[in-house]
């Protein structure tokens, strides 16, 4: 059952919790992904997105979720002309991506060190979303738990280890999923957990053998 | 722990642990999050802050919707409203005039508290507020009638549904208008039973209203909605207190509500497919509003 501020809340910038409060959250969790701060966006949006982005503000929110706001952040409906004065270009781009949830966006991230990263993700609903895809690993990622994502080599033992480093954190796992590309290559490891993954935790995963990248996500 | 999954179950631990419908709430919160019961609180009332925040903001900005549709229309109400000619008297005329407050700021990007829905935000402050200036209603019983208003929701979350896309307008502002009910009765000092009742009147006169938003926007009809959705609220908890009682259940009304939900079409569940969104006067306003045709 939800909680009482799931029914009462959340604080928001309107007008819409999916099209506006969740595509801050969506752009949000882009910039966290990227894990630097991002100079370039490219964004697809599809169905009710691609529809009524700008009656419902979506833009602004994509923009102020890259710029790192929060949903509740009054600077949303200045977002876009804040991105231009901090270098950052976005563009938006209505596709038709096919059967998928009707609010899903598509964004292309560069960031300043030159990394770049793809990011698919839906906002399901009340503000919450759903991260599908990060490059081309398939995921579920809801931001609502703390997360921990690792790219690591598809070998045994690897994900033993990650979660044998949380469990002497006193880290529980919540969930779990781990994908890949194809057997033996590059795999990917999802993690959500009930407490704080803590830096030198995360320093530990990052310095063990095999994995490649590792980085953790607070509950948005 | 707390478990409540029907109105009924409020009841019966209202009446087995002796404690408002609000304090279930609460408790159900502390438990659930495993969290600081004072914090907890703390949460609700910065809730209301936003809420009360944002009906001053309503009532003062002369700012229009990205569409130009909505804005304005709060301070037009609040103007009369002690105005000897007007009609509905102070309570429901604030009531309403707050109600379109809040939505007025959530067209227009303003900051404002989803409950349940930022579609449906204007009800529960509108109606509540209201009733809080003219009975002189203090902060703590304001907090406490958000908890008993959130316990409602949750269990018509539960049981049907507080998704336009769902079940329609009724699940947003007819769910609104059940939880202020339940709240307002509860604050004005009557029973568990009666808010229950409250509960049922209310979301019964609201039962198979359609979600048919012009041009997808949170705007035509959802604002104005809102003004009669803080009304209605006041009606079903005046009502609940003089001591009349809905013959159907506010379980059932609920379980109503989420069949009516199931067999509503998919055109009249905010896809702007259907009713309103497709009147001659809206679809002139969908063309001139939508992506790359902007006027």
């Amino acid at each position: 059952m939800p909680g009482i501020f799931d029914i009462i809340g959340p604080v928001m910038i309107g007008p819409s919790s999916s099209h506006t409060a969740g595509a801050v959250r969506l752009g949000r969790m882009a910039r966290i992904i990227l894990g630097e701060r991002p100079v370039a966006a490219a964004i697809d949006l599809h169905g009710s997105f691609a529809q009524t982005y700008r009656g419902h503000g979506t833009d602004k929110a994509l923009a102020a979720g890259l710029l790192g706001y929060h949903p509740d952040d009054v600077r949303i409906r200045d977002s876009l002309q804040t991105a231009r004065q901090e270098d950052l270009s976005i563009s938006f781009n209505p596709v038709d991506l096919g059967d998928v949830h009707p609010n899903t966006a598509v964004i292309h991230l560069t960031g300043v060190s030159g990394r770049k990263t793809r990011i698919v993700g839906a906002s399901v609903g009340g503000g919450n979303i759903v991260i599908t895809k990060i490059d081309d690993f398939e995921v579920e990622l809801t931001g609502e738990y703390h997360t921990l994502i690792s790219i690591h080599q598809d070998q045994p033992g690897v994900v033993a280890m990650i979660s044998s480093i949380l469990a002497a954190n006193c880290v529980n796992i919540a969930f779990m999923r781990v994908s890949r590309r194809q057997r033996g290559s590059q795999a990917l490891a999802i993690i959500e957990a009930d407490q704080t993954i803590s830096d030198s935790c995360l320093q530990a995963i990052r310095t063990a053998p095999s994995v490649e990248m590792a980085l953790v996500i607070p509950p948005l | 722990m707390l478990k409540f999954n029907h109105i009924s179950d409020l009841l019966a631990i209202s009446k087995e642990l002796a404690i408002p419908l609000s304090e279930i709430g609460w408790r159900y919160e502390v438990e659930r999050s495993d969290g600081w019961s004072q914090a907890i609180w703390e949460t609700m009332a910065a809730s209301l802050a936003v809420m009360r925040e944002s009906v001053q903001v309503g009532l003062t900005q002369r700012e229009r919707s990205f569409s130009g549709l909505v804005g304005g229309d709060a301070a037009r109400l609040f103007a009369r409203t002690d105005n000897p000619c007007c009609l509905t008297g102070p309570v429901s005329a604030r009531a309403a005039a707050y109600a379109l407050a809040v939505n007025e700021v959530n067209a227009c990007m303003g900051k404002i508290v989803a409950c349940p829905t930022a579609g449906s935000c204007g009800i529960l402050p509108g109606a509540m507020l209201a009733a809080a200036e003219t009975f002189h209603f203090d902060d703590e019983t304001l907090i406490r009638g958000l908890f008993t208003a959130a316990a409602i929701g949750l269990i018509i979350a539960e049981n049907a549904s507080i998704s336009g896309a769902y079940g329609g307008c009724q699940a947003e502002c007819g769910s609104a208008a059940a939880m202020a009910a339940g709240a307002i009765v509860e604050m004005a000092g009557g029973t568990p039973q009666q808010s229950s009742e409250a509960v049922a009147l209310a979301l019964k006169n609201m039962l198979g209203l359609v979600c048919d938003p012009v041009a997808g926007l949170v705007e035509v009809p959802c604002v104005k909605r809102n003004a009669f959705g803080a009304v209605h609220a006041l009606v079903a908890a005046e009502m609940a207190m003089a001591g009349i009682q809905s013959v159907i259940p506010a379980d059932e009304v609920i379980a109503a509500m989420h069949q009516i939900g199931l067999t509503m079409p998919k055109a009249l569940r905010e896809t702007s497919e259907g009713g309103l969104a497709k009147t001659p006067t809206a679809l002139k306003l969908t063309e001139r509003l939508l992506v790359g045709r902007k006027a």
